[in-house]
């Protein structure tokens, strides 16, 4: 139980920390560092609280692939960061009342905040306990009989962001040459060369 | 949970040793090693004449098509995982739904392939 909680203090102190610095730190592509380190301390949060899939989503998908697009927009971008940082001290009294108004609606909402007595029935199925089946088996057998129809929803939003993606950044060029392998597989003899009798003396 | 996280606790006692022997070596070397700074050793190495230019420059945007390909596939993967092994579970219909989803994303695939954006130029 102690070594529970202390791996809990550290990785939520590590992920805090790594949040600021993500925030604050002079390059950009630091701050991508730094977020990967959030992630991967998040994901032992997640491991803490028995959500071993998740945890390991979170791995895959957030630090091996987000991460490497973030990187990527930073790559492109090419922004300068210190001609970006130069008006942060001047909008911080906006950016600070911007925050102060978000965390009082927080609070108000989190003040206000009921659960309907109908919520038991809403949830469906009960989580089963570790000891019976695995969390990663626990998730598989509701998501696609319970919640089909938000599975299908997932699917189409990920076929959404692939067709935006491909027609926001696709660009063929123009006058590219390529090989191509069955062009030239199919190509005949007859369509390519001619035979031609060239009387003597006369040329073509 | 308890049983869970005891399966982990050679990953945690991994990460400790890691932890201690990486700031171990990093503090010994800052500490025991000599230490003569010198501008010319932040300096970028460069024959002739002076660095005129960032390093980083600007890359081109089908990296990026590639790499948002790749987390739309990699998260298709991660619902392929549940699905695998609580099969025996969630029956016929299960099964279908899953179908249901590869198909949605192979129209995508499909697309993206004729579209050519699998090729580079």
């Amino acid at each position: 139980m102690v070594i529970q909680a202390l791996a809990f203090y550290l990785f939520a102190g590590i992920t805090v920390a790594s949040a600021v610095m993500v925030v604050s730190s002079r390059n950009p592509v630091h701050s991508v560092l730094f977020l990967i380190l959030a992630f991967f301390n998040s994901a032992g949060l997640f491991v803490l609280l028995g959500a071993e899939f998740l945890a390991m989503i979170l791995v895959i998908v957030y630090v091996g692939a987000v991460a490497v697009l973030f990187l990527f927009v930073v790559m492109m971008l090419d922004v300068n960061v210190a001609q970006l940082r130069q008006g942060f001290l001047q909008y911080l009294p906006i950016g600070m009342l911007v925050g102060i108004v978000l965390l009082m609606e927080l609070a108000l909402i989190g003040g206000a905040w009921v659960l309907t007595p109908e919520i038991e029935a809403a949830l469906g199925q009960p989580i089963p306990p570790v000891t019976e089946v695995t969390n990663t088996e626990a998730l598989g057998q509701v998501i696609y009989t319970h919640y089909v129809y938000l599975f299908q929803a997932a699917g189409l939003i990920l076929l959404v962001a692939m067709i935006g993606a491909i027609v926001l950044t696709l660009r063929t060029r123009e006058g590219v040459k390529r090989q191509s392998i069955s062009k030239q597989n199919a190509k005949q003899r007859s369509e390519a060369v001619t035979v031609v009798k060239v009387p003597t003396g006369e040329g073509m | 949970m308890d049983a869970l996280l005891l399966e982990y606790l050679p990953i945690l006692i991994f990460l400790g040793i890691a932890i201690v022997m990486a700031t171990l070596m990093l503090a010994a070397s800052f500490v025991l090693g000599p230490s003569r700074p010198d501008s010319e050793k932040l300096s970028a190495y460069e024959c002739g004449f002076e660095a005129f230019d960032d390093a980083r420059s600007k890359f081109d945007v089908r990296f990026y098509l590639v790499a948002i390909l790749f987390i739309i596939f990699d998260l298709e993967v991660a619902f392929l995982f549940p699905w695998a092994i609580s099969l025996g579970d969630i029956g016929v219909f299960g099964f279908w739904s899953m179908v249901v989803f590869l198909g949605i994303l192979t129209v995508g695939f499909i697309y993206e392939w004729k579209k050519g954006a699998l090729e580079w130029e």
